[in-house]
């Protein structure tokens, strides 16, 4: 190693820098919240920077690989930086930043300097680092690895403040994560003792030999694991029941961020280690009932959260669907509506706490006028929530056209059932979004207060607390950049989907990352 | 590779007795699910990944595999740091509702209070019916009554009109006899209206009779219509009352829902 820095010890550097921020922030506590506030957000901008290096190189050399702590690959645990992985990477890092300044403003604001300096910002530092493993991990252990911690960083951030409703949600989604991740170390006991090896490239290349019963029970055994991080039907219960209940910033990263490992996660399982297996027809129905089942229970919500809790569901099962198919284009569609999911419904998320934070509330039953109110928020929520529900030219009819057409290139009727539940479930979520929209935004404001509060029909007879008229201007700066990146889509529509085919090329080929990994062809 | 039965009874009978826990709703008893469930697990792992009686460090040849055991381990500091956490949210949620118990979620919550709704208004409709059918039933007594009562009277008045045709009667023929005794038309005239006198008092004493029959009549049927009265206004009062029940269980319901559902900003960054 001739130099100090190479790119495949880059690759490290979203998985590492977190961590030591995170263990700076916890050492020094409370204290010195500048250089605190400028620490997360110079990591942060720091590893954002390093993805998008990570991303050019790895589309223009192949995978980059690093063998951590210089044993050779089979030995070491590798991290692996391809197509795939690095896209996602350089996008969840654009909006972990983006929820890291929504929250540092949210924190000056309030007053409250000393508990998010000393445990929020330690926790989603580890959160992030977690999330970067996890997409980097070319592992199962360390992927294994990856997902307690951010999930360790997560059950923090989702039971912050200990109060009691946040404490029954916590309760709820740790018992459902202990569970998850109990199935997914059952699943590395069965996978080594079928295969004698952890690693996915080998794992991979090994899998090639074994009986089908033993593929389809370390298979079916992953999947349930991922299915439950992932939030796809039956296993969505838990989500819209924890999400809302966090402070915003919380809910948006989890919402933006958690899932999407889950799917990334059956993404990399379903192209590298098992190849058109007979999984993918179950998966397709599982990927229509997550769809309407999310969609519907979106329509019945009127809570502005909960709704999106549930909006997130249904269009997990979109990804799913391009997973199902199988195909070059569906994969690829699946990861473009991945990469336009993280940044929509993480902005959809932050709004959401602003309207809380200016109106106190965010049932829609009370909410009201807001639009006179507050334009700026009302324009915030509706671009992306009309970019949620796929209206053209926005990347969600962008991503939802390439699952359409893939889906129907593949052909056979239950891709075609399933372009036809994806266009309903569309609809729906356009429903959704728009009686939302129009219930808090657009009615006239009833109450005495113009624009902030509603007498609701069925008044519950507490006077909701409005934090200030004004919001710091940091705050509204971070959605407009999430909404700005979400409208960037559209215009770098070509040269994204273009990578995301190339990624899914990639994925399909196995062979690049393999080989990257394994050092020679198998 | 061949492994032993027991272990593997063992990994079963753990990972079972933990999955029984899980499904308890406290919290305490699931965390000991999570424990066993654990256990249960790592050594799944370690006797599927390597054969058993092997030395761990000595030798080159016949050592066991390390790597299960190094992920066992990881796996065992990974378990340790979530039972702490999930201790600690078992203390905060005694100190906070004095209960370990998991608690329904918002939806379960709403479905139930939609049920208890549909049962209040049953309820109240029932409630409503019957009081309905009793006012009937009173109604239809006392037409009933009336009916007996206007046949009394009439009987009554038919005796009376029986009576006094019998007193003309009796008349005409006392004038006959008297007339066939050969009295004077005078007296016979003088006789006459002393005993039409007589008839005349008694048919007014029967006329007051009729009047009397008639106003005890009107009187029974005042009453009648003031228990009516009183009996619609309790059921309305009752009615209310129900209804208001109704709307302050709802009331409370909401509000604990809201609660429960609204994250309160203090600690929120």
């Amino acid at each position: 190693m001739d130099r100090l820095i190479t790119l495949e010890g880059l690759v490290c550097a979203p998985v590492l820098l977190p961590l030591l921020a995170a263990g700076v922030k916890l050492a020094i506590g409370g204290r010195l919240r500048r250089v605190q506030s400028f620490i997360s957000l110079g990591t942060l901008c720091v590893t954002l920077a390093v993805s998008v290096v990570l991303l050019v190189a790895a589309d223009a050399r192949g995978p980059l690989v690093t063998d951590l702590g210089g044993w050779p690959e089979p030995i070491a645990i590798c991290l692996v930086a391809d197509r795939l992985s690095t896209l996602v990477l350089v996008v969840s890092q654009a909006v972990t930043l983006c929820v890291m300044v929504y929250s540092v403003a949210d924190a000056y604001d309030r007053q409250e300097h000393d508990a998010p300096m000393a445990i929020f910002h330690p926790a989603f530092l580890v959160m992030v680092a977690g999330v970067s493993n996890a997409f980097l991990s070319g592992d199962l252990f360390n992927l294994f690895v990856a997902f307690e911690l951010l999930l360790s960083g997560s059950y923090v951030l989702l039971t912050f403040g200990g109060t009691e409703s946040r404490i029954r949600a916590g309760a709820t989604y740790t018992l459902m994560a202990l569970v998850s991740s109990m199935l997914f170390l059952i699943a590395l006991a069965v996978t080594y003792a079928a295969a004698g090896t952890l690693s996915l490239a080998q794992l991979a290349v090994r899998f090639g030999g074994l009986p089908d019963q033993v593929k389809l029970l370390v298979e079916l055994t992953l999947l349930l694991a991922f299915a439950i991080k992932a939030a796809i039907f039956p296993m969505q219960a838990w989500l819209p029941d924890s999400y809302p209940t966090a402070p915003a910033p919380v809910t948006a990263v989890f919402a933006g961020l958690l899932t999407k490992v889950g799917v990334y996660s059956i993404i990399r399982l379903e192209a590298l280690l098992f190849p058109g297996g007979p999984v993918a027809s179950l998966l397709m129905w599982v990927a229509l009932a997550t769809m309407l089942v999310g969609v519907l229970g979106a329509v019945a919500q009127t809570d502005m959260k909960r709704m999106l809790s549930f909006t997130l569901v249904s269009h997990i099962g979109y990804m799913v669907f391009g997973v199902a198919l199988s195909t070059v284009a569906g994969l690829a569609g699946a990861v473009f509506y991945v990469v336009h999911h993280i940044t929509v419904q993480t902005g959809l998320f932050l709004v959401a706490g602003m309207v809380e934070r200016r109106a106190g509330t965010t049932s829609v039953n009370q909410l009201g006028g807001l639009m006179k109110a507050t334009p700026l928020i009302a324009v915030l929520f509706f671009v992306p929530a009309m970019n949620l529900s796929g209206i053209p030219p926005m990347s969600g009819f962008l991503g939802k056209l390439m699952l359409v057409q893939a889906g129907l290139a593949s052909g056979g009727w239950p891709a075609v059932t399933l372009v036809a539940g994806g266009l309903l479930t569309s609809l729906l979520t356009l429903y959704a979004v728009a009686k939302t929209w129009a219930k808090a935004f657009w009615r006239a404001p009833r109450g005495e207060r113009i624009g902030t509060v509603v007498e609701s029909e069925e008044a519950t007879g507490e006077e909701p607390t409005v934090t200030t008229a004004k919001l710091p201007v940091a705050l509204p700066l971070s959605v407009i950049a999430l909404v700005a990146l979400g409208l960037a889509f559209t215009v770098l529509a070509g040269p994204l989907s273009a990578l995301t085919l190339r990624a899914a090329g990639e994925l399909m080929a196995r062979e690049p990352y393999i080989s990257a990994v394994l050092g020679e062809v198998p | 590779m061949s492994v032993g039965l027991l272990p593997f009874l063992a990994c079963g009978v753990l990972i079972a007795a933990g999955v029984t826990l899980l499904l308890e709703r406290s919290l305490v008893r699931e965390l000991a699910g999570v424990i066993l469930l654990g256990n249960g697990v790592n050594l799944l792992i370690v006797t599927a990944g390597s054969t058993a009686g092997r030395p761990p460090f000595t030798g080159t040849a016949g050592i066991a595999d390390p790597l299960p055991q190094a992920m066992v381990l990881t796996a065992i500091v990974i378990t340790l740091g979530m039972t702490a956490f999930v201790l600690a949210l078992v203390h905060r949620s005694w100190q906070l509702s004095g209960s370990d118990e998991v608690q329904d979620d918002t939806e379960d919550r709403r479905v139930r209070l939609r049920s208890r709704r549909g049962e209040l208004s049953a309820t109240v409709t029932s409630r409503q019916d019957a009081y309905r059918r009793l006012l009937a039933d009173q109604r239809a007594e006392l037409a009933q009554l009336e009916a007996e009562q206007a046949e009394r009277g009439r009987l009554q008045e038919a005796d009376l009109e029986r009576r006094i045709a019998r007193v003309h009667a009796e008349l005409e023929e006392w004038t006959e006899r008297l007339r066939a005794q050969g009295l004077t038309e005078e007296e016979l005239h003088h006789r006459l209206e002393q005993a039409g006198r007589r008839a005349e008092q008694a048919a007014m004493d029967n006329e007051e009779r009729i009047e009397q029959l008639r106003e005890e009549h009107a009187r029974t049927r005042r009453e009648q219509a003031a228990r009516k009265r009183e009996l619609r206004r309790k059921l309305k009062a009752r009615q209310r009352e129900a209804r208001r029940q109704m709307r302050a269980a709802i009331r409370e319901e909401r509000e604990r829902q809201a609660l429960a559902q609204d994250p309160e900003l203090e600690g929120e960054d």
